[in-house]
């Protein structure tokens, strides 16, 4: 329990921190910020939008920065990202709403599924050392090796195209309105197959070999060999002592990947038209659309974290050693 | 098979039951033309209840010995020849322990013949409560046994080893190094198997730690009768409490002898150096004087007897040919070949009177 309060306080102050900067570097720029955003924008900056930088930035009311800072965590607190300058008056937080479940459930199931099947096979060929299962490393190692970019234009250009089942773009068919229907969640599963095998393809590789490594290693422990001398099957000594163990530090690399998630996809969108927050942060970037921009990173940041803290609950639950009474 | 001379005998329980005879085992690790022979030619009887030692420096081959004969060698390690039977004792026929197929190897193990490992080895899962690893193996060998009577099974075992059984729930890294070492020791006794094998089970212990857990130990072989080979560089502690005790240098067994023979009257030079390499536990205090020099690396033993080169007593024939295990001051090597308790033997040249053309 030390432990896990421990590591709660770490990410809370994180967190915190995070925010604070988020709320700082806008106003470290000399001068009234939304004045020198007009000045670099030179013109091409709405009336809308200098209205929306200046109740973004709280200097509709006056106030000193320390009150500023405060107003700034309540609407933070309220999930008020500000005004989009671009969707004007759209606020940010319904942008994101919009592109955020996206790329969650794109990027997030298929590094889910990556894990599960590098892992897997991670274990069969670190346990079957020499057999013909070695000749999944190089393979997977070569989708790997290719760019990711010239990966999925390959696919796009071998999968999809006329009288091909699969599409080249978007998240799903453009005349379905989105909704928990049938018809609309069949064409958005058709439309993320190919996205989703190209993501599985080229991050596999790096779960098999660092599960493999570790269970070659962990093979030749001495609670393995116990195992072995204790007559248990092959399969319990595989995944009770080998594997378990084995995949530890695999947990932590897992955390890390689902935390890259939401900052990490914006290639797979970019090749894809997918609708998510990568190709959100694209346009945003395009468009200046400041607001926009500090939102998304806003919630790449705080992703990050707790996908870390989740792993770190995770890895809490699979090693007792964590765990220290105290 | 082929010997019938003593079939009579064998159905009795008398002291000279042999549970386990090695012959001629050698051990390699790698094949083809870069096998390092890590073990070389060993034939060892294990009798019924006996404690059998094996002592010798780092590196001569204890372990792997003792993996060979259990089939637990890790890649590149490879039985090269030789053969071990394993006596049941219950009238059935001997079972070729290098020759079972893995679903016979997997009832054999743990059943008939456990292991403990030594102490500072981490030898228990560290992810698993105690009381799993105990009744993993119960559950692998006695399908029979519900979960109530294996957690049952657990509790007892821990008991047997003087642990308190609320130790059951905990994880390994809660307890002391002499304390896991004692759940080992409960663990090889699960389903009280025949022959018990001790790779340097207290080395790495502090001094009082290991004269608890020798204590537990003798305490159970004597209520549970078991056969024990003991592993150790340590050898005043095998002439405690071994019966016989054998001792490898370079992969050789070089002298087999009871433990008070050794004690007494070591024949081979090495013996006499390892006997002076530690302190006694008790009695007189012996002098220290250690082995000058370095074990052999197996990868190029030195020509005849490998120990030529570091011993004191060395002369003629030494550096030429290899001295065979054979009863000193005898004829013919096979001579001691499954002798009675009584019996020794020696590989060295100064014990040996015409055994170069046998
Ligand atoms: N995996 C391996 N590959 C190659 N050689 C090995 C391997 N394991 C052991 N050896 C060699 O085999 C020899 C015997 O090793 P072994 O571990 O059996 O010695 P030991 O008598 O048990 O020593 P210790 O007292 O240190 O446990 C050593 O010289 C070692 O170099
Ligand atoms: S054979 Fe020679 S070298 Fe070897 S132990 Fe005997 S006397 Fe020493
Ligand atoms: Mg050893």
């Amino acid at each position: 329990m030390r432990y896990f309060a421990q590591r709660l306080v770490f990410y809370v102050f994180t967190a915190w921190a995070a925010v604070t900067i988020n709320f700082f570097v806008p106003r470290l720029t000399p001068g009234n910020p939304v004045d020198s955003l007009i000045a670099e924008y030179q013109g091409q900056i709405s009336t809308q939008a200098v209205h929306s930088l200046t109740v973004l930035f709280g200097l509709d009311k006056q106030q000193g920065i320390f009150q500023q800072y405060i107003s700034y965590l309540g609407q933070l607190a309220r999930g008020d990202l500000g005004i989009s300058f671009h969707s004007f008056p759209t606020p940010v937080s319904s942008v994101l709403a919009q592109s955020l479940p996206w790329t969650v459930c794109l990027v997030g199931v298929a590094t889910v599924l990556s894990f599960a099947i590098g892992t897997l096979l991670g274990v069969i060929v670190g346990w079957r050392r020499g057999s013909l299962a070695d000749m999944l490393m190089p393979i997977t190692t070569f989708f790997a090796s290719i760019p990711y970019f010239w990966l999925a234009l390959l696919a796009i250009a071998a999968f999809t195209g006329v009288g091909s089942f699969l599409p080249s773009a978007g998240g799903y068919d453009p005349g379905l309105v989105p909704g928990w229907n049938g018809a609309f969640v069949a064409s958005a599963l058709k439309h993320s197959l190919l996205p989703a095998a190209t993501i599985i393809v080229t991050s596999v590789a790096g779960w098999l070999m660092g599960m493999r490594n570790m269970v070659v290693t962990v093979s030749s422990e001495d609670y393995v060999t116990v195992a072995h001398a204790k007559g248990l099957s092959e399969r319990r000594v595989m995944l009770g002592y080998a594997a378990r163990n084995a995949m530890l530090p695999s947990v932590s690399g897992f955390g890390m990947a689902l935390g890259l998630v939401v900052g990490g996809t914006f290639l797979v969108e970019y090749v894809f038209s997918y609708p998510g927050v990568g190709l959100e942060l694209v346009s945003a970037i395009g468009q200046k659309d400041y607001p926009l921009m500090q939102g998304i990173f806003l919630v790449i940041t705080l992703s990050v974290l707790a996908a870390n803290f989740l792993a770190d609950l995770a890895y809490m639950a699979l090693d007792p050693r964590t765990r220290r009474e105290g | 098979m082929t010997l019938h001379v003593d079939e009579p005998a064998a159905q009795h329980a008398d002291a000279d039951e042999a549970v386990l005879r090695i012959s001629g085992l050698s051990v390699d690790y790698g094949v083809g033309e870069r096998a390092v022979r890590a073990v070389s030619d060993v034939s060892l009887t294990l009798r019924r209840g006996e404690v059998l030692g094996l002592a010798g420096e780092s590196g001569s081959g204890k372990s792997t010995l003792a993996y060979g004969l259990t089939r637990l060698l890790a890649p590149p390690g490879v039985v090269a020849c030789g053969t071990v039977i394993y006596h049941p004792g219950d009238g059935s026929e001997p079972v070729d322990v290098l020759a079972l197929d893995h679903a016979g190897l997997r009832r054999f193990r743990w059943a008939q013949t456990s292991i403990v490992f030594q102490a500072a080895m981490n030898a228990l899962n560290p992810v698993d409560k105690i009381s799993a690893q105990l009744t993993d193996v119960i559950k692998a060998h006695r399908p029979d046994l519900d979960r109530a009577a294996r957690i049952a099974r657990a509790r007892e075992l821990l008991g047997l080893v003087g642990i308190p059984a609320d130790r059951l729930d905990s994880y390994p890294h809660q307890l002391s190094g002499g304390m896991r070492q004692r759940v080992m020791i409960g663990m090889a006794l699960a389903l009280e198997p025949r022959i018990v094998i001790m790779d340097e089970p207290t080395t790495a212990l502090d001094v009082v730690m290991q004269r608890q857990i020798l204590a537990v130990f003798t305490r159970l072989r004597k209520r549970l009768d078991f056969s024990v080979v003991f592993i150790t560089h340590d050898l005043s502690l095998l002439v405690e409490f071994a019966d016989r005790i054998a001792i490898m240098y370079g992969g050789r067994i070089v002298e087999e002898a009871p433990a008070a023979q050794i004690y007494r009257d070591p024949l081979h030079p090495y013996s006499d150096g390892l006997l002076h390499s530690f302190p006694a536990l008790r009695g007189p205090r012996r002098e220290l004087a250690g082995i000058p020099g370095s074990p052999p690396d197996p990868r190029s033993l030195p020509s005849g007897c490998a120990f030529h080169p570091r011993c004191p007593k060395a002369f003629d024939p030494c550096a030429r040919e290899v001295p065979i295990l054979g009863a000193p001051g005898e004829a013919g090597p096979g001579a001691a070949q499954g002798a009675g308790g009584g019996a020794r033997s020696v590989a060295c040249w100064l014990h040996t009177s015409d055994r170069s053309t046998a």
